[in-house]
């Protein structure tokens, strides 16, 4: 083995350690996850079900940067409790954040959310005032019709018909 | 060979580095890193000052962007999208395909985005459909036409479903555009935005825009996104109840209408031939697509005159 191979080998296990050092961790950091445990509202607004299915009842709905507790874990299901009196209830794990999420700009925690990832800043970046300034550049570009589509809302209620009517098994709320 | 040499050892030192801090960022290491070489002559300043940009430039990719951010890359990629073609203003048709498109969304991996999914219908005889990120799904008349069943326009959907669900279109924004625009935001946040921050932002938001239709409209995804994306329509599909069939059945239909130099999925897409080819990989079996009387009579109601 030449010198340079022995270094390159030295190197490989090296990182072979680093990386088995941080599965390690990671897995450490998910096995402690569940109680306990904060994580916020990352969609504009977040049902909470009575059972893990999107056909469950409906028991709730939570707005964007709430933060709720995360009471136990059933991928993709995470049950939770909502901040104030609100009952417990599902919601999908793909509603959630692992990050804060604040609503106002300023302020300490504010501060914070430059230097770390596990902050999020609700309205900054792309925002509505981007979209406002695009659109006085762009009259020609109709928003309109995003806006009608956005309005058509589909009743839970509706799915579940649907799914019945067309022979299709409701027995998994439709989906994993 | 000095040079080799060094460079082995400067990667060595690297590897070092990140041993001893554990799971530092790598941004950290690189930092750290080059700022050693730099004293050691092994890179010249001006070199790293290039490798803690890149390193930086990294750290900062797609995944940054908040799914509130996606959200309004999403409305203005979809008012392109409805600028360009027409809506077909047909409220059966586009309640039918919202229903669909929703019990098809839920059994994604990725049910839940800010603004939720929502389906539309342009009023183009192209054989055609686009994803915005975010969740906003267009299908034309064209494409429609060529499905002959409840569970052809579900294949349909669902393809495109996995195309917000794996976040293809933030992925065609250009790399350095998004890094400046996510650094910008990152700097700026512990303030409000000024008119200037506003004015910079909506450049590289426009910039983004015009990245994600022109991949969409124009070039196309890769072949790999286009088999990530028939891959995560079968597992919905399967899921829901839907024979994945009826998606290498669609693809049968564009093999057999779309015309070579076409505009449309012609242009964007690989080869349905070559898609079937990449879905039956995947092992979901060949079982005939079964046909349920009530599935086919509600598609015929509300898509038969489409």
């Amino acid at each position: 083995m030449t010198v340079i191979g022995k270094i390159l080998s030295a190197w490989r296990s090296r990182w072979f350690a680093l990386l088995v050092s941080c599965l390690l961790v990671a897995s450490a950091s998910a096995a402690a996850a569940g109680g306990g445990k904060a994580m916020s509202v990352q969609v504009k607004q977040g049902q909470v079900r009575a059972t893990p299915s999107f056909l469950g009842k409906i028991v709730g709905t939570l707005s964007y940067g709430d933060r709720v507790e995360v009471l136990e874990q059933k991928a993709p299901w995470i049950r939770i409790r909502p901040p104030g009196k609100g009952a417990p209830g599902w919601m999908h794990a793909s509603a959630l954040s692992e990050k804060r999420i604040l609503l106002k700009a300023g302020g300490k925690e504010a501060d914070v959310a430059a230097s770390g990832g596990e902050l999020a800043l609700a309205g900054k970046g792309f925002n509505a005032d981007v979209e406002t300034e695009f659109k006085k550049k762009h009259r020609d570009i109709d928003f309109s019709w995003i806006d009608r589509m956005q309005a058509m809302k589909v009743p839970q209620e509706k799915i579940g018909a649907f799914l019945k009517e067309g022979g299709l098994p409701t027995s998994q709320g439709g989906g994993k | 060979m000095r040079s080799l040499r060094s460079a082995a050892v400067f990667t060595l030192f690297l590897g070092g580095l990140a041993g001893a801090h554990g799971c530092a960022s790598f941004e950290q290491v690189a930092k750290a890193g080059t700022s050693f070489a730099r004293s050691q002559g092994v890179v010249t300043e001006t070199q790293a000052q290039s490798i803690v940009k890149t390193t930086s430039a990294v750290a900062k990719t797609f995944e940054d962007i908040t799914p509130e951010q996606e959200y309004y890359i999403g409305r203005t990629v979809g008012a392109v999208i409805v600028s360009r073609y027409k809506p077909y203003a047909n409220a059966e048709a586009n309640n039918y395909l919202n229903l669909l498109g929703q019990t098809l969304a839920q059994a994604s991996d990725r049910p839940e985005t800010f603004g939720g999914y929502h389906f539309l219908i342009l009023d183009s005889g192209e054989i055609n459909a686009f994803a915005a990120p975010g969740g906003l799904i267009f299908v034309s008349r064209g494409m429609l036409r060529l499905c002959r069943s409840e569970d052809a326009v579900a294949a349909v959907l669902a393809h495109e479903i996995g195309h917000v669900q794996l976040r293809h279109g933030l992925q065609s924004i250009d790399k350095s555009r998004l890094t400046q625009a996510l650094t910008t935001i990152a700097a700026e946040s512990a303030k409000t935005m000024g008119s200037k921050e506003i004015a910079d932002l909506t450049r590289a938001f426009e910039g983004s825009i015009t990245d994600i239709t022109a991949t969409m409209i124009n070039n196309g995804y890769s072949r790999s996104f286009e088999r990530e994306a028939d891959a995560a329509a079968v597992s919905i599909l399967s899921r829901v109840g839907y024979d994945p069939e009826g998606l290498v059945a669609m693809l049968g239909e564009m093999e057999k209408n779309l015309k070579p130099g076409g505009l449309d999925f012609a242009k964007t897409h690989p080869s349905p031939k070559s898609r079937i080819d990449d879905i039956r990989s995947l092992n979901v079996g060949g079982k005939a697509a079964r046909v349920v009387a009530a599935r086919q009579a509600r598609f015929h109601k509300a898509l038969g005159n489409i």
